[in-house]
């Protein structure tokens, strides 16, 4: 029987602690800053303080300076000059956003296509996901894969697409008059209603995503508890199926209205010279003005606007997982 | 019952419709003879040729692809340590840092990502004299950061699902902790490493507004490109492009759900 | 049940080192305590097992079980108290670095490795030569029949076949200490009760000490030497299986093993040799033929299992313990039946009876008037 120890002679003190199960021993050496523990912690924590989190505080201090013509183009916000530390806070870049209406109107009509995509997404999507959770196993599947398709190829290329189908001369148009339906082309292109499509389209599968996991879960004999109780099908729906769905509706509407709001790439393509949305106005002051320090305003001023829906969405996932 | 389902079929399929007639119209006018892009005349591959000749896209979809697989691989790198860190070490003091710090990339808009990398990077040459101007490394490193975002999101579900116990069996029949993590651990978690790092690929690939931001001369990634392109009309060249790209995306999709099929059949067997 | 006790039963007396004063006990736990926080696991327990035992942690769900287990197997570190492996004190050493080895609940298979890799997966981290790897797999596989599935991955495996290749796995490094965490949970019944008696066989051919925890009784009586019940993180009483069923110390364990009437009551009269309860529960004074610890007038629960009590038609004579009353319901089991008697107080006494013949002729049915009376050795005087 003696023979059957295993290697417990052998045991090498230096494993003490080293093990994640060993909580309070990695514990007590992580407080101490000490151990693999704590660099494997440190790894992507600094990586991300570096890449993420500093970054944030630089533009902070940018949108305090002065613009200049300079590389960089703007003025240090403090100086050290024979032993004198000026420091010059500049809030003329706050103060600039205030007063100028093009930046207010800016944030309001981001604000407002958001939303309405939101909304449109909503409308659109919802019916679909319905149909994907009600739908047959193998079916359920290829049906899932078709919403995700599109989100693996290009989003350049399939908000450039739409340029072709909505444009004088583009597919609509052509096919409407080739019917006869109208004689003078619609004009959608550099529209408002081209924005719409193109951030409705674009973040479609952000919203069918979450409506989908959360459908899936529903019990379908509380649907058949209800009919049995004598609700037809639309009160079914009503009082059963849409209550329990808000949760997949409040993240997906989160998730579609959050990346709405700084949206670049479909105003620049789609909308029109006065489609003003915030994060066309960032990227002009930026590469058109070379204003920096206004950039980083805006930027800053972004953040403050997304500060609430970006906390609704952590929470709305928080208590998601808390759930399964 | 039954009228609602009809309601709900006809919704869905007009939304995929929706959803994928801009692809099929890319497809299908990539083939067309007339440079007038909408109107038909006539079948060709001739944009294909001239595609495969332009130098300008040919070399930008030569860096696209190196900074995809490069930064994806960082990715990989620093999204599997967060999200197993985040999952497997319950308390540590830095934790809502770092939880906080790894999923804020989801929802941050590009612009402003953009705008305070290269601000950083600015600031870091003035500093410390590194990175010495803008292009590759500073669009690897941008990528990489929010690559690793959703590479971490995708691990850390995969993490949450694995049975504990099997880790613990390794420990227990005397594997020590970086021996449980390369023996078991990564071997278990390799669908999700799978397609955290195609993920982290195919958004590297598809970003114009951060590489815009923090590229320089020399270094324009194929949406550049392509935005600079398209900015000015429609281009039958573009359509080629895109028919390609939605091509090796739909096989390479497909031929994933396959072999997953597969697997699965193999197990159950 | 006559099956599972002669396991224990068909041992020799030198086989039972806790009744031998010479023996020293091969794992002892001295006082241990887990506290997560404010909860309290596992409350100051302490216990000796030795060298060869197979040795059962019985209770519910959340009575501290398997976190005494896991303190054993190194995955939690005890808040205070001293664990010691054949003379070696376990405090601080990883699970890797621990002369014991443990088998999961889940079982725990590594599901990218074949059967084969995992078995000689701890004898790799041993650093063993191939070679000798190759034979001890595979003399591990013949001992639990799976030498045909030594390619195939688990999820190819059936449930009882995972079972066994997380035994073989665990068993292979020759542990000082096997531990099971639920080990039979995850099969189904027949198969359950077939793989009992294959465990026990297993370990007392490798004569591998092994610690089970389980919240089955039934599973703890056959499989095991000795029965440890848990509640609320305390060991309440340790035993042969035998002894756990027969002679509970506490309320507790009459009613957790097994099923049991309780009678309360008063002490009447004491003496060394017997002892009578007033029991105004049944309206009965319950003679008991022994002498047992307490005080006159001390508040007592008189313990009885239903197969202990006969039933019968006719009043019997000259005996001490006599109730009467009605049959109120039967449940027909199949190898035997128990029946529901209702007492002119209103207390229900539950009576089994072996089912000795297959028709139902002439046997006590609903309704009928019965008379209830047992030995004066056959139940236990409770104090607490």
């Amino acid at each position: 029987m003696s023979g059957q120890a295993k290697l417990s002679e052998k045991l090498p003190e230096k494993s003490i602690g080293r093990l994640p199960f060993a909580a309070p021993l990695g514990g007590a050496l992580a407080r101490l800053g000490l151990g693999p523990r704590a660099l494997v912690i440190a790894i992507p924590t600094v990586w991300l303080l570096v890449f993420f989190l500093i970054p944030f505080v630089v533009v902070a201090k940018i949108s305090l300076s002065e613009v200049a013509i300079a590389r960089p183009p703007y003025l240090p916000l403090w100086e050290w000059q024979d032993g004198i530390l000026s420091l010059s806070l500049n809030f003329g870049n706050y103060l600039f956003l205030a007063s100028d209406p093009l930046y207010y109107s800016a944030f309001l009509e981001s604000l407002t296509i958001a939303g309405f995509s939101t909304l449109f997404a909503l409308l659109i999507g919802y019916p679909m996901a319905y149909m994907i959770a009600r739908a047959p196993g193998g079916m359920r599947n290829i049906l899932l894969m078709l919403v995700i398709l599109p989100f693996w190829s290009s989003f350049l290329l399939r908000v450039y697409a739409w340029i072709g189908i909505l444009k004088t001369n583009g597919v609509i148009n052509h096919a409407l008059m080739s019917i006869g339906l109208i004689d003078e082309p619609i004009v959608m292109m550099q529209t408002d209603f081209a924005v719409y499509v193109g951030i409705v389209y674009t973040y479609l599968p952000f919203m069918i995503l979450p409506l989908y996991a959360n459908l899936v879960k529903l019990d379908e004999t509380l649907l058949e508890a209800a009919s049995d109780l004598g609700a037809g099908s639309f009160t079914t729906f009503l009082t059963v199926t849409l209550p329990l769905s808000l949760p997949g509706i409040f993240a997906g509407s989160l998730l579609v209205f959050i990346p709405a709001v700084g949206e670049f790439v479909i105003p620049a393509l789609l909308g029109g010279p006065d489609t003003l949305m915030i994060g066309k106005v960032l990227w002009n002051e930026f590469f058109s003005n070379r204003d920096w320090p206004v950039a980083s305003a805006v930027a800053i001023a972004m953040l403050f606007v997304l500060v609430i829906p970006v906390m609704l969405l952590q929470k709305a996932q928080q208590s998601d997982g808390g759930h399964s | 019952m039954k009228k609602r389902s009809l309601f709900i079929i006809i919704a869905g399929i007009l939304g995929f419709i929706f959803l994928y007639a801009p692809i099929v119209s890319l497809v299908i006018f990539s083939f067309n003879e007339s440079k007038l892009v909408t109107v038909w005349g006539g079948f060709s591959t001739k944009w294909y040729g001239e595609l495969l000749q332009d130098p300008q896209i040919l070399g930008a979809a030569w860096i696209s692809l190196k900074i995809a697989f490069v930064s994806a691989t960082l990715a990989i790198v620093i999204g599997t340590i967060a999200a197993f860190v985040l999952v497997r070490f319950k308390r540590f003091r830095t934790r809502t840092l770092l939880s906080g710090m790894i999923t804020a990339p989801l929802v941050m808009p590009e612009v402003i990502t953009g705008l305070s990398l290269l601000l950083l990077f600015v600031a870091m040459q003035g500093l410390i004299g590194w990175p010495a101007g803008r292009g590759m490394t500073t669009i690897i490193i941008s990528h990489a950061t929010f690559g690793a975002a959703y590479a971490a999101v995708v691990i850390q579900s995969r993490l949450v699902d694995m049975d504990l116990s099997i880790e613990e069996s390794a420990a227990d029949l005397g594997a020590k902790p970086v021996r449980v993590f390369f023996d078991i651990t990564l071997p278990v978690i390799a669908p999700a490493l799978v397609s955290g790092w195609l993920l982290a690929f195919t958004l590297s690939l598809d970003d114009l507004v951060i590489a815009s931001f923090v590229s320089g001369p020399g270094s324009s990634t194929l949406p550049m490109v392509i935005f600079s392109k398209v900015r000015l009309g429609v281009t039958p060249e573009i359509n080629a492009l895109a028919t390609i790209i939605i091509l090796i995306v739909s096989v390479g999709v497909i031929a994933a759900a396959l072999s997953m099929q597969k697997g699965k059949n193999n197990n159950v067997s | 049940m006559s099956e599972q006790a002669s396991i224990t039963e068909s041992k020799p007396p030198e086989s039972k080192p806790w009744i031998d004063d010479t023996q020293q006990p091969f794992i002892r736990i001295r006082n241990i305590t887990k506290k997560f926080g404010e909860f309290i696991a596992v409350n100051n327990v302490s216990l000796d097992i030795y060298r060869g035992e197979l040795f059962c942690l019985l209770g519910g769900s959340g009575c501290g079980k398997s976190t005494l287990l896991r303190m054993l197997s190194g995955f939690e570190t005890p808040t205070s108290g001293a664990i010691e492996i054949d003379g070696q004190d376990m405090a601080g050493l990883a699970p890797h670095a621990r002369p014991t080895n443990m088998m999961f609940q889940s079982y725990a298979l590594f599901p990218h490795m074949s059967v084969e890799k995992n078995i000689a997966y701890g004898l790799h981290r041993d650093g063993l030569k191939r070679k000798e790897v190759n034979q001890r797999v595979s003399e591990i596989l013949t001992l639990v029949q799976l030498s045909d599935f030594a390619k195939r991955k688990p999820s190819q495996l059936s449930g009882g076949q995972r079972q066994r290749v997380a035994l073989a796995r665990a068993l292979v490094k020759k542990p000082k200490v096997l531990l099971l965490d639920e080990p039979l949970a995850a099969l189904d019944k027949k198969l359950r009760e077939e793989t009992q008696f294959e465990l026990v066989n297993i370990q007392e051919t490798l004569g591998v000490t092994f610690i089970v925890v389980t919240h089955d009784q039934e599973e703890a009586m056959t499989l095991s030497t000795r029965i440890g019940v848990m509640n609320a993180g305390e060991i309440v009483q340790i035993g042969e299986p035998r002894e756990i069923y027969e002679y509970p110390g506490s309320r507790f364990v009459a009613d957790f093993i097994g099923s049991v009437n309780v009678f309360e009551g008063q002490v009447t009269e004491e003496d060394t040799d017997f002892v009578i309860i007033r029991s105004p529960e049944i309206k009965a004074d319950i003679f008991v033929s022994h002498g047992v610890s307490c005080t006159s007038n001390q508040k007592v629960a008189y313990a009885i299992r239903p197969e202990k009590i006969r039933m019968s038609l006719e009043r019997p004579k000259g005996v001490k313990n006599l109730l009467s009353g009605t049959v109120e319901e039967i449940a027909y089991m199949g190898n035997l039946s128990v029946y529901q008697v209702k007492l002119a107080t209103g207390k229900i006494v539950r009576v089994t009876q072996p089912n000795l013949v297959r028709t139902d002729q002439n046997s006590i049915t609903w309704e009928d008037e019965v008379s209830l009376t047992w030995d004066g050795a056959a139940g236990v005087v409770l104090t607490s």
